[in-house]
């Protein structure tokens, strides 16, 4: 069996050894609660300290405006339901291709009576800004809540448009920037809150954050002790931390990655007929979302990882809900386009080696499975 | 999630392929819910003498119709009616609940099949196959 090729970066990366390398103390020897004033405390505060430093230098914001959380789904439920439970607006502005920890986040809401609006976007995935500005005239607008770059297809939010708008009418603008933090820019001069995590850039799995501006009132959501400016409370996970400060201090080559990508898209549709390229090439540069006609994802991807591929569908029958992904449905695909879907997505340990051995065995699995499909006639 | 019984034969599969010159073809599921299948029969002294199928749909899907072909092939067409959707899965090893669909599906499909075959060539149908059909054509 060959070595395996990851090709599942948008779900989680594999930790960089300079990373691990610079955590492993504070597993060990350096165990001291962050809390405590001795000199094993001290060590284990310094180390928090200089990581939120490092976090708030890379988006543009003070080192009090970063608390550490357990990663992009806390920081998401904190942002959004610290705002809308401490508001007395009950509304609150979304869009149609959240990940599930904003879209579910804003469905409770929904059970506890809150008015929630889900943007529309349009082909690329950008969101319909005229319908935004609408939403807000009514002034009654708790929260605006968009993700940055999309976990799908890559495409990246006009941020600053947004904020704009959303500052227009006095309200608070939240982004998810779990895909596209040290991809691209992020910054905290046209947000609000922004949620960040490691595991996406080769950081552990465990840690995020939430960037909240001094200018807005937040109130705590996890409550105990006085850690994180007493806005989250639990003893801190030094050694995560420190892995999430050393991941953001790396500096990956994303225009080399997104060559990378770029040729596999090129070679592939070039390769194989009827292939639907979904992702926006103007999007991220490590994510290509492509739709075989006449196949399944499920059944690309197992086949794939039969040759020790592993990529990502999200496709209906791979997951246990049986409808097909809302994303690739809110920019137009036919649910069975969204069925035959594939992510590829890429990080720096992938070598064009690689992708020509995924686009040989793509070809000869594509071939395979239409000649077994009913939509493959001939 | 799958067992290794599934995922060997998902790699290899012997009965995922058009056929020509069929006797009988029935076809179920749809691509919103992203499963169809497609079953071919040819019939010879009131046998399945041969069996092949086209599928969509995820790896239970593919091999639900994979197994479902190896158990009618040689068959009666009495005794392929009578296949269950059980039949299938006691093949299959542990199974995700959620696909369980997939075996149901595949089990409709074959019936379909032998309904064509009887209609094309004018002999009765027995009524058993004549309420699945209702059933079938209903549901998808």
């Amino acid at each position: 069996m060959n070595k395996l090729i990851y090709l599942d970066n948008a779900a989680t990366t594999k930790i960089d050894d300079v990373v691990l390398d610079k955590m492993l103390p504070y597993l060990k020897d350096d165990y001291g609660n962050a809390s405590a004033i001795y000199q094993l405390g001290t060590k284990a505060k310094d180390a928090v300290e200089n990581s939120r430093r490092v976090i708030a230098n890379s988006i543009n914001a003070n080192f009090d405006e970063i608390i550490f959380t357990s990663g992009g789904t806390e920081s998401n439920n904190t942002a959004i339901k610290s705002i809308a439970l401490s508001s007395k607006k009950k509304h609150i502005i979304t869009t149609k291709i959240e990940h599930p920890s904003v879209l579910n986040v804003c469905r409770w809401l929904e059970s506890k009576d809150y008015k929630i609006s889900y943007l529309n976007v349009d082909e690329h995935g950008y969101i319909d800004l005229n319908q935004l500005e609408e939403l807000l005239k009514n002034k009654d607008v708790a929260l605006v809540s968009i993700i940055h770059a999309n976990n799908v297809i890559g495409t990246i939010q006009d941020i600053k448009k947004i904020y704009s708008i959303v500052k227009k009418y006095n309200s608070i603008l939240h982004i998810d920037a779990c895909q596209s933090y040290t991809k691209i820019y992020v910054d905290a001069k046209y947000a609000d809150l922004i949620t960040l995590n490691a595991h996406k850039i080769h950081g552990p799995k465990g840690i995020g954050a939430l960037y909240i501006s001094k200018d807005i009132r937040f109130k705590e959501w996890q409550q105990g002790g006085m850690q994180e400016f007493n806005k989250r409370a639990g003893t801190e996970a030094v050694a995560l931390i420190v892995g999430f400060a050393e991941a953001v201090k790396q500096r990956y080559e994303y225009d080399k990655i997104k060559e990378l990508r770029d040729y596999f898209v090129e070679q592939i549709t070039e390769q194989i007929e009827k292939i639907k390229v979904n992702h926006d090439p103007n999007g991220l540069p490590n994510i290509a979302n492509l739709s075989f006609y006449g196949v399944e994802g499920e059944s690309i991807l197992l086949q794939l990882d039969a040759f020790n591929i592993a990529v990502s569908t999200s496709s209906a029958c791979s997951s246990k809900i049986l409808e097909p992904d809302k994303v690739l449905l809110a920019i137009g695909l036919k649910p069975e386009q969204a069925h035959s879907s594939i992510r590829f997505s890429f990080c720096k340990y992938n070598t064009k080696k690689e992708i020509d051995f995924v686009i040989d065995k793509l070809k000869i699995i594509i071939n395979k499975l239409r000649s077994m499909s009913p939509f493959w006639s001939e | 999630m799958y067992s290794e019984k599934v995922i060997e034969r998902f790699k290899n599969p012997r009965f995922g392929k058009k056929m020509d010159n069929y006797d009988g073809v029935g076809q179920v599921g749809n691509p919103t819910c992203g499963d169809v299948m497609r079953i071919f029969i040819k019939v010879k002294d009131n046998k399945i003498s041969d069996i092949s199928y086209q599928t969509f749909g995820c790896a239970a899907a593919i091999v639900s119709t994979e197994f479902l072909c190896e158990i009618a092939l040689n068959k009666s067409l009495e005794e392929a009616i009578k296949i269950t959707n059980e039949d299938i899965l006691r093949n299959m090893g542990t199974v995700p609940i959620e696909k369980i669909h997939c075996s149901i599906l595949a089990d409709d499909a074959l019936k379909e099949a032998i309904y064509d075959y009887y209609k094309k060539n004018n002999i009765d149908i027995p009524e058993l196959l004549q309420e699945e059909h209702k059933r079938i054509t209903m549901n998808h």
